[in-house]
């Protein structure tokens, strides 16, 4: 009974927070280009839905997101799995990766778009960037805390390189590694994002600068929903990921 | 025994380097090894038991002297180490096949094999089990069938009864017993207990303080198969007494 009610809990206080939106718009009375009621959103949200450009943007954004992701996590592994192993790799990397840590993007991002111009390649490589360094850092962890006598364990029955690579390394350090994923997965949506607002003529991004730029606030407004939506699913999948490979971590239920 | 050695040890030394001149570990250790004998090093605490293991594992070199197996150059060990080191990300039975595995038999053939070892060690019912789940001795046990499911030319057995309480531990001496003599292993094995080595193995080699070196070889003549009661004739009671004052 509690727990059936409990989780509804999540769903009641979203409701709530839309009647309070509706509430506030109508006792503030404010013009809608400031403000637009959650019906407003709502049937902005049908239109652009209806002729295609909704879609049409947030695959684009997701495409960004998703090459993103999966540049700058493989990049970052690999490095990352080097970096893990070897200390005078470390030292010498370790300057480029702490001044690429200490440029926030958004300042680089007008560079990079400069050079690669205003499609889809810059805003992939900003969002591998952002992506780069939390997963470098958690494989760099992950690597490092395999415990010892477990590669002990490994060399005592003469497994090779790729064995301990694959039976012992990775599944050892898979929940540091997911850990950075998830972070990683947050930080793209905001690459992307951030990419876009600079140049761009597709995308959320493109989108919310339009809205914008031309007192569609409601447009605005469907796009951060949109965003929202982008990261929730995919902090989801990563979740789905840790409930499927994570299993032995959890108590017994 | 007169048959011919399997493993010669001659002159090792191990010395870890530190800060004032090196760590003398092992000192001049040499022994040979019988195929199925079953040995027991005795010794106090930072002796380097566990490196001597260690060095015969292949996990480290030595500093001097030599490892030589007569049979083949890299005979097939299976190990158990003093911490249970289960994978905690697999269950128990894949945990015990993984040596298999890493074969490269096939997994139908691997399956049939652990499971024998779970049924060997008496874990059945607990193949699907992760190993956070398990008690300290059946984590050992787990561990002592993954040392035993490749069918290893040697055995060592580090302190591998250490966890276990005194009763469990005496139940597990019979079984090692009765496994050793089904499967006619050669065996290696490190422990802290006089009963224990005296129960088990054919000989008793002690070592002395840091740095370890061979102080006694005792013989254990006390007919097979070993009953529990054997602890109690006088002839165990004798050889305990020899073993006691050396280590003192
Ligand atoms: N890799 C290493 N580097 C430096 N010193 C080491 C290393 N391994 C072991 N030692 C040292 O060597 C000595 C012997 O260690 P070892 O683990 O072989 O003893 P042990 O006889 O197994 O002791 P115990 O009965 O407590 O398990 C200890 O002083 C230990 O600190
Ligand atoms: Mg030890």
């Amino acid at each position: 009974m509690k727990t059936s009610f409990s989780r509804w809990l999540g769903l009641i206080s979203v409701l709530l927070g839309i009647i309070a939106w509706e509430l506030i718009v109508r006792v503030t009375d404010l013009p809608r280009f400031i403000l637009p009621s959650p019906v407003d959103v709502w049937v902005r949200f049908l239109k652009s839905l209806a002729d295609g450009s909704l879609l049409l943007h947030t695959g684009y954004t997701l495409l960004e997101i998703t090459l993103g992701l999966f540049f700058g996590v493989i990049s970052a592994t690999i490095i990352g799995y080097f970096l893990a192993k070897s200390r005078s790799l470390e030292k010498i990397l370790s300057p480029y990766l702490v001044a690429s840590q200490a440029v926030p993007i958004v300042a680089i991002a007008p560079l990079l778009i400069l050079w690669f111009g205003s499609g889809i390649t810059s805003k992939v490589l900003i969002c591998s960037l952002i992506v780069f360094f939390p997963v470098l850092v958690n494989t760099v962890v992950g690597v490092r805390a395999v415990p010892p006598v477990l590669y002990d364990l490994m060399r005592s029955v003469r497994a090779t390189r790729w064995q301990i690579l694959f039976k012992l390394e990775l599944p050892a350090s898979l929940p540091v590694l997911l850990g950075g994923l998830r972070i990683g997965a947050t930080l793209s949506v905001i690459g992307a994002i951030v990419g876009e607002l600079v140049d761009a003529k597709n995308g959320l991004g493109f989108l919310l600068k339009v809205g914008d730029f031309q007192y569609d606030t409601a447009m605005v407004f469907v796009a951060v929903f949109m965003l929202i939506t982008l990261a929730l699913m995919l902090y989801g999948i990563v979740t789905l990921l840790e409930k499927r490979f994570l299993r032995w971590q959890q108590p017994a239920s | 025994m007169t048959t011919k050695p399997i493993l010669t040890v001659h002159d090792l030394s191990v010395v870890f380097p530190d800060s004032n001149g090196g760590l003398h570990v092992l000192e001049n250790i040499s022994f040979e090894v019988c195929p199925r004998e079953f040995i027991c090093f005795l010794g106090p605490s930072g002796s380097g038991k566990t490196t001597l293991l260690r060095v015969l594992a292949g996990l480290l070199a030595p500093t001097s002297g030599n490892v030589h197996f007569i049979r083949r150059q890299h005979p097939k060990i299976g190990m158990v180490f003093q911490q249970s080191n289960l994978m905690p990300w697999r269950t128990v039975m894949d945990n015990i096949k993984l040596p298999l595995e890493l074969e490269g038999v096939s997994d139908a053939k691997a399956r049939v094999k652990a499971q024998e070892m779970i049924e060997l060690v008496g874990l059945d019912g607990f193949e699907d089990s992760w190993p956070r789940d398990l008690s300290g001795g059946m984590a050992q046990r787990v561990g002592i069938a993954r040392a035993l499911v490749h069918d290893p030319d040697l055995l060592l057995l580090d302190e591998p009864f250490g966890s276990l309480d005194a009763i469990t531990r005496e139940r597990m001496w019979t079984e090692l017993s009765r496994i050793w003599q089904a499967k006619q292993k050669t065996v290696i094995m490190v422990t802290h207990s006089i009963n224990e080595s005296l129960f088990l193995a054919d000989r008793v080699l002690v070592l002395t303080q840091r740095p370890g070196k061979v102080k006694f070889d005792l013989e254990v003549d006390i007919p097979r198969p070993r009953k529990d009661d054997i602890r109690y004739t006088p002839h165990f009671g004798k050889l305990a007494r020899k073993l006691r004052e050396t280590i003192e």
